[in-house]
């Protein structure tokens, strides 16, 4: 019986990648209802800054913070966030394939280009090919803290203030749902201004300590909760991901378990034919 | 029943509060403030502290920030709290151990920026990609 024992040591090999991929699945399945959890928790703080600088903008109609006003482009930055581990199917290709594409079309403009990586991937893929990063930040686990992103972040605004940069782009994936991320980029800087026309009498607040410290304080919070957020979000992403593809991976183990399975089977039928044969030859021969 | 303010206390990791309170105390960095209904619109920055919240029934919430933004409209309070203990010092340092990391990564990395290599090299990936996928539904 040749290669019975070769097949039937692969199929149980195969056996413990599918167990490994399965509990993978799992695994990745519970992270990415926590992480979506968490990512719906972002969003009330965003929606309250978005509204107190709605307010700010109305009262202050003629006071334009920096990071409100547009600029000539010519040197522009990006915050990319991707994972920091592999086996999430082409979530990062995709990611990265997006981010290239809108860096292309700035380079062939002559704008130069900055990079500021969240994760691993991103950091390992930017070294790689030689851009010019300028901070990262990466292990952010399956809880990141916005502590973690502050010092990133800072560097960006910094340049941003310093006139280094003139436009500051966020690259994550968005959550679409479990079977659909999609790579998103995001104009972090300068703010479109988007105020609403709700108030009509002309009213202002009292600064405690002036307007001008507020708005910095408020903006800063305001960019760094949307990094975060995207960080949140990158995170479920990741996860679903994770699932998508080692739930596929668990697929084609089964698929190729029953292809040796009946290759085993064959190979074990004809050797029981063959010797039932030699012996029935066997015993005509002496009769 | 007495007047009471709509409060939303808020940090960028989680909702912490979403009520009614009929006095809202918080440590303003110019000084402690006490905020009842109808107040004036005022916004100040917050220094670490306590946040306190009475209620109709008497009862009394108190929740610690370590900082963040107070956002007074007359009906509406609005706490953006920190989470992180922030400092602008605290924060330089961050920035600048951000930067550390990338520099000691680029410190013997020489050239140009490789777009064209790095399209190059996603394309095969996903060449590679959708191959597996063409063979998969082939099978």
């Amino acid at each position: 019986m040749a290669g019975a024992k070769e097949i039937r040591t692969q199929i149980k090999s195969i056996q413990n990648t599918q167990k490994i991929t399965k509990a993978m699945e799992m695994v990745a399945a519970s992270k990415m209802r926590k992480a979506q959890d968490r990512m719906e928790h972002t969003r009330p703080y965003a929606d309250k800054m978005r509204n107190v600088i709605g307010h700010l903008a109305n009262a202050h109609p003629e006071y334009k913070h920096a990071f409100m006003i547009e600029r000539d482009v010519k040197r522009v930055g990006f915050i990319v966030v991707t994972s920091d581990r592999g086996l999430c199917g082409g979530l990062n290709i995709n990611l990265f394939k997006k981010t290239v594409k809108k860096m292309i079309d700035f380079q062939d403009a002559n704008v130069e280009i900055d990079v500021v990586s969240v994760g691993r991937k991103a950091v390992d893929f930017f070294k790689r090919f030689k851009a010019n990063q300028i901070a990262e930040a990466s292990q952010l686990g399956d809880k990141p803290r916005l502590e973690d992103l502050i010092g990133p972040v800072k560097v960006m605004l910094d340049a941003f203030s310093e006139g280094k940069i003139d436009k500051l782009y966020l690259v994550h994936n968005e959550f679409v749902n479990t079977m659909t991320q999609s790579p998103n980029v995001l104009q972090l800087l300068p703010i479109k201004a988007s105020a609403d026309k709700e108030l009509k009498h002309h009213w202002d607040y009292i600064y405690e300590p002036d307007s001008k410290e507020i708005l910095d304080s408020l903006l800063m919070r305001y960019i760094e909760s949307q990094v975060f957020r995207g960080v949140v979000e990158n995170i479920a992403c990741e996860m679903s991901a994770r699932m998508i593809a080692m739930k596929s991976a668990t697929d084609n183990a089964g698929d190729i378990i029953s292809e040796l399975q009946t290759i085993y089977n064959k190979a074990r039928q004809a050797s029981i034919t063959q010797e039932i044969s030699e012996i029935v030859a066997g015993a005509s021969a002496v009769s | 029943m007495s007047m009471t303010i709509h409060v939303d206390i808020v940090s960028a990791e989680a909702e912490i509060f979403s009520g009614t309170a009929t006095m809202v105390f918080a440590p303003g960095e110019m000084g402690e403030l006490g905020i009842a209904p109808r107040h004036t619109p005022l916004i100040s920055r917050l220094k670490a502290g306590e946040v306190r919240l009475q209620h109709d029934n008497g009862t009394e919430d108190t929740f610690f920030v370590s900082g963040g933004i107070l956002e007074i409209q007359p009906h509406v309070v609005t706490v953006l709290a920190d989470t992180a203990v922030r400092a602008a010092d605290l924060d330089e340092a961050q920035a600048i151990e951000a930067k550390k990391r990338a520099e000691d990564a680029l410190s013997n990395q020489k050239g140009e920026f490789d777009l064209a290599g790095a399209r190059a090299e996603l394309a095969e990936a996903a060449a590679r990609v959708e191959t597996i996928r063409k063979m998969k539904n082939r099978a």
